[in-house]
């Protein structure tokens, strides 16, 4: 069993306990234990189920490289899924679960699949679920997606708040072991701005629990005076439980702060996402310990050894009474010694070199354990708890030399360095044949703006093992980058430390080197996703060469642990697989963040109100309080329709349409695009950006445009004002006054920079109101001022003048085909002159309309709209528009494109009418169909609805689309089939539906 | 995320300040262009492994278009310069070659 002793313990307060609860039992651990720390002193060693097979999994390691111990953590608006427990500090009333089994976690139905794995080898979803086709969605689909899948995703709304802090520093240390520390140090003592990171809450790193001195103190002291000294220096930052999240280009660095995971209820965001610019950047990440391959090496109790050591020197707790341990490297000496020493019985330790390690497994035997050289284990039994190993010689198959009964199992393959940030933005790794590792090559670093390389690395991630060597490579990378960022620095002694000889590792990637297939099929690589060596073997020999190739055939290393362990074992096995060279096999890419890193601090603060700015019009308020369904058009918020006590929102549209046509509407139309252009070649620029002539434009009149891009594609259209010779007001549609906007701004410096012309976005300058109905006139002379006879004022004319008391412009201009005027006055007076209209017009019908009688009234005229009749790949010519176009002009953007072969195409679809013969409406988007089948089998098209409304002036529906050879077909009748599987018979008409001869407008 | 350095303004900023505008020093194919001049400034674009010379605008800055000679495969900046021009200055190119032994336009 797994339990708290008496001794070690240096992160545990045994003077407070916490209470806390796993699957709902009540539990107790101490102040500074992590969630993974406090269920082993509980013996608590199963914690999950295995995502394929849903074994049973314990603990396997002690940091951020855990893979097995996934918890959902919390319950309804704070529930989160996939927590590691090994980085889980304990609070008061942590509530965890396991995951990924039913109905519990000691029994769970799901790990039949164990004994189904046979079947369910590599690729098996590819292998299996093909056919018959039909299956798939029915059958494969939902089963799959009911049993894959680790954590539940959270339902609620996560209560908790998210925060961003930008940050900028001379270096950047990622990592606050005693290399990440040491590099600090030396490269702050120059007076570089330093930033250090640690994902930990301790600084540190693995030297206090591997012991040794540094200047004949012992490693823990030398650390606290290091981080006492960082402390005192005002060019430091240090920042705790802070991951080094990524490296990107240039010297951008991640940082993912946990500010309040161990304190819940504690004011203020509970992550902050650090975006950093740093000069230089050191990863000091340290390394990982790797498993051993054989077979049962996931049995609950198997654990790497450094795990072991750490749980005993931190949190005081034991693993198992009776251990063996199993490696080819002396690393693992350390945990047999350590855990001898409080009297837990060591009952062997297998070391599978022939020769045995150096001076550390002489301590051992002097000690009095029992050390095995040349030997392995063939396979560890045992279900949810190691009961037995058996023990067999390395070079061999499997063949049990012993049967040794115990209760955990210590293992260690060696150590990788953690390369992931140097590898982020682009570093490079060499293979270090005498580690058997991967590790940054410092010729190839990921470079900067200026070419050079602004990422180092130094201690265990460099490849460093011994603490003197690791302290003057700190030292070194700490000074070089200081420098680099142009400081200069200052001489130091560099602290001694002796180190025990050690006897090299020697590579071990099977367990037993020619181990049987019903072992390789029991011997794990990524105990997350559940990959085994056979897995990878089998890929190997259906042709996934490549690293990246297998890596998705198998999912070996594509869980949310990202392969931490399991990445080298898996391309060695691969290498050996292929007769390759584990360095041309290569590695997969690295990808930010290092571990998974919340939604939320991703989000930061922008969710709700400030996720996007919302653009109001200057009548906003006016419109909240008469009760405006709103919508969003761009960034904008506009009235879709103005409800009334008791009235449906298609009521209130059809009143709105009603109203206008037979009294007085008002549109509010202050989000519609406002460029004024000016200069002495406004209009010959005018005369490129629109399809037809606006240089003939005369002052004081308007005229209705269009643009085209260079694919001769129609983008914007609107009305344009000549202002005088020298200026124009380009009217844009609300969502395309950014857009068109820049457009102008790319073509003026970009390809005619010699043109005088300047341009200014004027959209929020003015609120500009439609008064539309036949009762327009009247309201405007009621309020007094200018002269708006038809006379004075003809149709697409405007003037400036004085209304009401309001300084206006006034357009007539028509979208509805009233005799329609659009005032534009100052923002400020928007909101007065709307009430002033509102007042006037009571005695002749007033009621504002929104953006859907807007539609339905431009829809009865036949008038297009952007993004419903064209759509990115409609023409002018698609439209009937050709009268837009000018044919004068030498040039004009799209003019070019125009000429294509594929835009001249008789066979391109035109826009027409479209009238249902029962009266009923087109659904929105329908296809009209024609004979025959498409190479798919799917019904041939000729046509497609893109404008469909209920036309309240007319009582029935009516629709724009596009037709095959429409315009010649007018009377045909199309079919419609719609999703519902109904079908809709629609008469091809003229599109303008609605007053064609336009008396309505020129009054 | 890469730093930019906008010639106008003379602001050093990140890229969520400025807007990407692809190849750079394109000429412009309008009527009476051949069909394969007119696909070509359509749609052929260089993707190359090294350098790139290509358009960025400081979108949320001064607003300028400029040009910026780029190493894709080391992400290296060798110089920005203004838009106004038709082909990389001299003086860009030289940095270039000094960089770059041996790479031509």
């Amino acid at each position: 069993m797994s339990t708290r002793i008496a001794q070690h313990g240096r992160l545990i307060d045994r003077n407070t306990p916490v209470k806390f609860t796993f699957n709902g039992q009540s539990l107790s651990g101490f102040h500074g234990d992590t969630l993974a720390s406090a269920l082993l002193a509980s013996d608590q060693m199963l914690m999950g189920r295995s995502f394929k097979y849903h074994r049973p999994r314990g603990v396997v390691a002690s940091g951020a490289e855990e893979p097995n111990a996934l918890m959902g953590l919390g319950t309804g608006a704070r529930f989160e899924p996939n927590q590691r427990a090994t980085t889980t500090e304990l609070f008061g009333g942590l509530q965890a679960r396991s995951q990924n089994h039913w109905p519990s976690l000691e029994h769970d139905i799901g790990a039949v699949n164990t004994y189904l794995s046979r079947f369910l080898p590599a690729g098996f979803y590819y292998k299996m679920f093909m056919y018959p086709r039909a299956f798939w969605k029915h059958v494969y689909e939902p089963f799959i997606r009911m049993s894959a899948g680790l954590g539940q995703a959270p339902t609620d709304k996560d209560a908790d708040t998210y925060e961003h802090f930008y940050a900028f520093a001379d270096v950047l240390v990622i990592g606050g072991g005693i290399a990440g520390l040491q590099s600090a140090y030396s490269a702050a003592r120059s007076g570089a701005k330093v930033l250090l990171l640690e994902q930990t809450a301790h600084w540190g790193g693995r030297a206090p629990v591997d012991g040794g001195h540094v200047d004949d103190k012992p490693v823990d002291t030398f650390v606290d005076e290091l981080v006492s000294e960082l402390e005192s220096m005002p060019n430091v930052t240090m920042l705790t439980r802070c991951m080094g999240a990524g490296i990107y280009d240039h010297g951008y660095a991640t940082g993912y702060q946990r500010l309040t995971d161990h304190t819940p209820g504690t004011d203020g965001p509970r992550h902050r996402l650090w975006r950093i610019r740093a000069t230089r950047i050191i990863t000091a990440t340290g390394a990982i310990e790797r498993p051993l391959s054989f077979a049962g090496n996931d049995v609950p109790g198997v654990m790497l050894a450094s795990a072991m050591r750490d749980y005993l020197v931190n949190h005081g707790v034991t693993i198992g009474q009776r251990i063996v341990v199993v490696t080819n490297n002396d690393d693992a000496y350390r945990t047999a010694i350590c855990l001898h020493k409080v009297g837990v019985n060591v009952l062997r330790i297998l070391d599978a070199r022939p020769a045995g390690g150096g001076a550390l497994m002489q301590e051992a035997r002097d000690i009095g354990i029992r050390i095995d050289p040349g030997r392995g284990i063939a396979k560890v039994t045992g279900g949810k708890r190691v009961k037995k190993v058996h023990i067999c010689a390395q070079d061999g198959s499997g063949g049990a030399l012993e049967e040794l009964a115990c209760d955990a199992v210590a293992m260690s393959g060696g150590w990788s360095p953690v390369v992931h940030l140097w590898s982020h933005c682009g570093g490079k790794l060499t293979w270090d044949r005498d580690l058997a590792h991967f590790r940054p090559d410092a010729t190839r670093p990921p470079t900067g703006s200026d070419g050079s390389g602004f990422t180092s690395v130094a201690g265990c991630a460099n490849g460093h093992m011994g603490l003197g060597d690791i302290l003057r490579d700190a030292i070194s990378a700490g000074k070089a980058a200081a420098k680099e960022a142009g400081f200069k620095p200052k001489k130091q002694a560099t602290p001694q430390s002796v180190a025990a000889d050690e006897a090299p590792l020697e590579p071990v990637w099977l367990m037993p080197r020619n181990a049987r297939y019903s072992l390789r099929m029991k011997t794990w690589l990524d105990f997350q996703n559940d990959v085994k060596v056979s897995d990878v073997q089998l890929a190997a020999r259906e042709g996934y060469e490549s690293v990246e190739h297998t890596k998705r055939y198998t999912t070996l290393g594509m869980a949310t642990d990202q392969g931490k362990l399991s990445n080298i074992n898996g391309l060695a096995t691969l290498a050996n697989a292929l007769n390759a060279d584990i360095p041309t096999v290569g590695t997969t890419t690295f990808r930010p963040p290092y571990t998974p890193i919340s939604m939320g601090s991703i989000g930061g603060e922008a969710r709700d109100e400030i996720f996007q700015p919302i653009r109001r019009t200057p009548m906003h308020e006016w419109h909240e309080a008469n009760n405006a369904d709103f919508e969003p058009v761009g960034h904008w918020r506009r009235p879709y329709a103005f409800p009334r006590h008791g009235e449906t929102t298609h009521d209130a549209v059809t009143r709105e349409v009603n109203n206008t046509r037979q009294h007085l509407g008002l549109l509010d139309a202050s989000s519609l695009g406002k460029l004024l252009v000016k200069g002495p070649d406004a209009g010959k620029f005018l005369d490129m950006l629109y399809t037809n002539m606006m240089s003939s434009l005369k002052p004081g009149r308007c005229r209705y445009g269009l643009m085209c891009s260079e694919n001769g594609f129609l983008i914007d259209d609107g009305v344009v004002a000549r202002i005088d010779d020298d200026t124009f007001l380009c009217h844009t549609t609300t969502g395309g006054a950014d857009r068109i906007h820049g457009l102008m701004e790319e073509w003026l410096q970009t390809e005619w920079w010699d043109w005088q012309v300047y341009v200014a976005n004027l959209t929020e300058q003015y609120a500009q109101i439609g008064v539309v109905g036949p009762n327009a006139r009247k309201v405007l002379e009621k309020l007094g001022g200018m002269d708006v006879s038809a006379d004075a004022l003809s149709f697409m004319g405007w003037a400036d003048g004085v209304i009401g008391g309001f300084n206006a412009r006034v357009y007539r201009i028509s979208f509805s085909g009233e005799l329609s005027f659009e005032i534009a006055v100052a923002a400020s007076q928007g909101r007065a002159f709307w009430d002033a209209l509102m007042a006037a017009g009571q005695e002749f019908g007033v009621m504002p309309y929104g953006t859907e009688a807007l539609h339905i009234m431009r829809a009865e005229k036949g008038f297009i709209m952007i993004g419903d009749e064209s759509d990115g790949t409609v023409i002018p010519q698609d439209l009937g528009l050709h009268w837009a176009i000018s044919k004068k002009k030498d040039d004009y953007l799209g003019k070019r494109a125009h000429a294509r072969m594929a835009m001249t195409d008789t066979d391109r679809w035109q826009l027409v009418g479209l009238e249902t013969t029962d009266g009923s409406t087109l659904p929105d988007g329908a296809y009209a169909t024609a004979q025959g089948v498409n190479a798919n089998g799917q019904r041939m098209t000729q046509g497609r609805v893109t404008s469909t409304y209920h036309s309240p002036t007319l009582n029935k529906g009516i629709a724009m689309g596009l037709v095959h050879h429409g315009p010649d077909r007018m009377g045909e009748v199309l079919e419609f089939p719609g999703i519902d599987g109904k079908v809709t018979h629609a008469t091809i008409v003229n599109p303008v539906f609605f007053d064609p001869e336009g008396e309505k407008q020129n009054v | 995320m890469l730093i930019l350095h906008c010639p106008y303004c003379g602001v050093k900023g990140e890229e969520t300040e400025f807007a990407p505008g692809g190849e750079a020093h394109l000429a412009r194919h309008g009527p009476g262009s051949t069909d394969d001049d007119f696909k070509s400034y359509l749609f052929s674009r260089k993707n190359p492994r090294g350098v790139h010379f290509e358009r960025w605008r400081h979108a949320s800055g001064c607003g300028k278009w400029f040009h910026a000679a780029r190493a894709t495969d080391t992400l290296e900046v060798y110089a920005t310069y203004k838009a106004q021009t038709l082909a990389p200055p001299k003086q860009v190119l030289d940095i270039i070659a000094k960089k770059r032994p041996g790479w031509n336009i």
